[in-house]
């Protein structure tokens, strides 16, 4: 009873300031938790696969079980118990075949993603923004599908992409992130279960922001997603997600892989804004996001841009990362990263300059809150025949109270004399002085903090699209509440 | 309007302030001049209600309100405005909208209606005009990369948007070229009103010569040492400090 009583207390207090932590009562078909190849085999004839992704699955759940568990660094995480997790739980209104209207939807689906302020009804969508719906292990809707399908631009959920362009997912699936690449991904390419495909034809400017919702609700349920972007020559597309969970004082177990490739002169933008619940003020529960994001510059002139606001997650452990094959080929990462409380990120970008003239520029903001920790992690390697590769990297750590640390782990390896490689890393406490300076001007404390953090991440801000900045920037305000004291 | 009476204060762990009463009427301005380090900032950051400055002893009244038991925050709203002798740098903070923000804390406290965007730039295009000034600066961050000069320059500038009815100028007088000084000085005499007091800290008599003071006071050994009309200013000119102690 006691417990009951103490936990309900915790969420009260918690619930103040994660506003996303409801949970949507649905009836629900989830597998018992376990990891077998009859896992692996269930989840694939759930979504009535074809055999050469079975096959796949299978080849990479026997390598995973081979691979040894990571090594955290600077991460400390308790021991996670593969077996208790369970792999697949789908909404039964969604059932994962079934074309889907979004009129055939359950409604109660779609009050959780109006509350969320993700409307997929047609009256109400967001002008301009295409969303894709991924609630647990499925997508429960993609929005502007026909719009986009007009002008030859694929924008669909993983599993409706294997059924009606199985050449293209056959094509590309794995190419970025091979199944072995490491312990994550592996799981991911064994088990995944939904996520978004886009494609982009030749020539194509994709006319308008694509968008993919994450949401888990479901009780010790991991969420596996899968994402493949695609763009052909010439073409661009801008691309964002965004992610919550309710609150458990369970941990929960998210481990995506996103694929970018960017064909000659194309351009990838893709944005994350991660809030996944991060566990409450005494570390308890939250999210492990575990995700393995990567972008091939395959063709000459691309361009892969990855930008992330990520306040959300116990513990993040992510490296966007590109590899600039093309010649002339450019990288790009923005990143703010905000840790409070007893939240753990270790996250930053690798940067792979092989082909001629390949720029990147890397600009990371790190935040660190409470008793937090926070960890830039970032490798620029030049191979040989990459002639004048450049890169600029800025790492800014801003710290807020005196229990937490943060941490700059740049490394370079370069093999070809005529690269430039420069790298500035300041670390600083918001100073009393420029908190003053706002309070002598009669702004309170909390707008003052707010302010100066929100200067701090300009340069990462503007990169996001308009509406998203602004969605951004409330939630490093609402993540910021108790931050002083 | 400002009442200060046997004033004990300890800047860090140093006692500065050592009995300093000093009574400001509403329209009155009043140069203090002093040595170095004789604690005229720590007056200024103390009626600021800057927290490195603690007082022991004595009181503030400002307006009938005990002054030292308000909020910094609060200070500024019901109308204290100091202009840093070394203005703060805020990185990717647009100065317009800093400035949009304090000027909203200050109204929200005040129980006034926000301004929005489009009345505050009409309002600070008029700004700009009275206080023969440029917009040049404020669409930059908060005093990133100003020169010195700038710096102070954009502390009148809040100033006059605020309209604090009690200025306290720290130094802001100090680096500037003679131009400079005209449009500080022009700004502050813009500023002058019945019911606005300025408490003006300088080295110089040559500020004093553009905004004439009603009182100069000398602040020395955590005190006001000697006050007396703009003549004050020009003796201390000449024969520095010295001769006050004798
Ligand atoms: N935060 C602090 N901690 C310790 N000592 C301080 C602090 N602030 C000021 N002081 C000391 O208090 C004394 C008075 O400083 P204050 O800045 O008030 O002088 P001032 O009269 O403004 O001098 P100046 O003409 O050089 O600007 C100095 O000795 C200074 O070093
Ligand atoms: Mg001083």
């Amino acid at each position: 009873m006691q417990v009951v009583e103490e936990n309900k207390v915790v969420k009260d207090r918690a619930k103040q300031v994660y506003k996303e932590g409801f949970v949507t009562d649905i009836e629900a078909f989830t597998i018992p938790p376990g990891l077998d190849e009859d896992t692996i085999r269930l989840i694939s004839s759930k979504k009535d696969e074809p055999a050469w992704l079975l096959d796949y699955r299978l080849d990479a759940f026997r390598k995973w079980q081979k691979m040894p568990t990571p090594n955290w660094a600077k991460l400390k995480i308790p021991e996670i118990d593969f077996q208790a997790i369970s792999y697949y739980s789908s909404p039964h209104a969604a059932n994962a075949n079934a074309p889907k209207s979004l009129d055939e939807v359950d409604p109660k689906l779609l009050e959780t993603y109006d509350k969320l302020g993700v409307p997929l009804h047609e009256r109400e969508r967001l002008a301009g923004v295409a969303v894709d719906a991924v609630f647990d292990s499925v997508s429960v809707g993609t929005t502007f599908k026909a719009e986009l399908e007009k002008v030859g631009v694929i924008f669909s959920s993983f599993s409706e992409a294997v059924h009606d362009h199985p050449e293209l997912i056959q094509k590309y699936l794995g190419t970025v992130v091979p199944a072995q690449d490491n312990y994550f991904a592996a799981l991911n390419a064994a088990v995944f279960s939904d996520g978004s495909f886009v494609y982009i034809p030749k020539g194509v400017r994709c006319p308008m922001e694509l968008s993919t919702y994450f949401r888990i609700n479901a009780i010790n349920t991991g969420q596996f997603e899968r994402t493949l972007i695609v763009a052909e020559d010439g073409a661009s597309v801008s691309y964002l997600e965004g992610c919550t969970a309710p609150m458990r004082d369970e941990n929960q177990l998210h481990a995506a892989v996103v694929e970018l490739i960017a064909m000659d002169d194309a351009k990838i933008k893709y944005s994350t804004v991660q809030n996944w619940y991060p566990g409450d003020e005494d570390g308890k529960g939250g999210i492990y996001n575990f995700v393995t994001k990567r972008g091939n510059c395959q063709g000459k002139n691309s361009k892969i841009s990855w930008t992330q606001v990520e306040t959300g997650s116990a513990i993040t452990w992510k490296y966007p990362s590109c590899i600039l094959r093309g010649d002339n080929s450019s990288g790009e990462f923005y990143s703010v990263a905000l840790t409070n409380n007893h939240q753990q990120a270790d996250t930053g970008t690798k940067m792979i300059h092989l082909g001629k003239n390949t720029k990147s520029t890397v600009i990371s903001k790190g935040i660190s809150v409470g008793k937090s920790q926070n960890a830039y992690r970032g490798l620029v390697r030049v191979a040989k025949k990459a002639d004048n590769a450049r890169n600029f990297t800025q790492c800014d750590s801003l710290l807020i109270g005196k229990s937490c640390a943060a941490h700059t782990f740049p490394y370079t390896e370069s093999a070809n004399m005529t690269a430039k490689l420069e790298h500035e890393a300041t670390t600083s406490k918001i100073s009393e002085d420029q908190l003053n300076y706002c309070l002598q001007r009669g702004i309170t404390e909390e707008d003052a903090i707010s302010l100066i953090v929100d200067g701090f991440c300009k340069q990462v801000f503007k990169e996001l699209p308009m509406e998203f900045a602004v969605e951004a920037k409330a939630l490093l305000d609402i993540s910021l509440e108790g931050a002083i004291g | 309007m400002l009442k200060v009476d046997n004033v004990f204060a300890k800047a860090g762990e140093k006692e500065i302030l050592k009995g300093l009463s000093l009574t400001v009427k509403p329209g009155e301005v009043h140069a203090i001049m002093g040595p170095n380090g004789s604690g005229k900032s720590t007056f200024g950051n103390l009626l600021a209600g800057m927290p490195y400055v603690t007082p022991q002893s004595g009181s503030v009244e400002y307006m009938g309100k005990d002054l030292l038991s308000l909020e910094p925050a609060e200070r500024a709203a019901e109308g204290v405005f100091l202009a840093f002798q070394y203005p703060v740098e805020i990185p990717g903070v647009n100065n317009m909208y800093f400035l949009r923000t304090a000027l909203n804390a200050q109204r929200k406290y005040r129980g006034e209606e926000p301004m929005d965007s489009a009345q505050f730039l009409r309002m600070v295009k008029q700004k700009i005009k009275d206080l023969n000034m440029r917009d040049d600066l404020l669409k930059r961050p908060v005093n990133v990369g100003f020169s010195g000069g700038e710096k102070k320059r954009n502390e009148v500038f809040q100033m006059g948007v605020l309209e604090p009815k009690l200025a306290i100028l720290d130094e802001t007088d100090s680096g500037l070229d003679i131009d400079a000084l005209k449009i500080v000085a022009d700004g502050v005499n813009h500023l002058r009103s019945p019911d606005r007091s300025f408490i003006i800290i300088t080295h110089y008599q040559r500020l004093l010569d553009y905004i004439k003071p009603d009182y100069v006071h000398v602040l020395a050994d955590g005190k006001i040492a000697k006050t007396g009309d703009k003549s004050l200013a020009f003796e201390l000119e000449e024969q520095g400090y010295g001769w006050l102690n004798k």
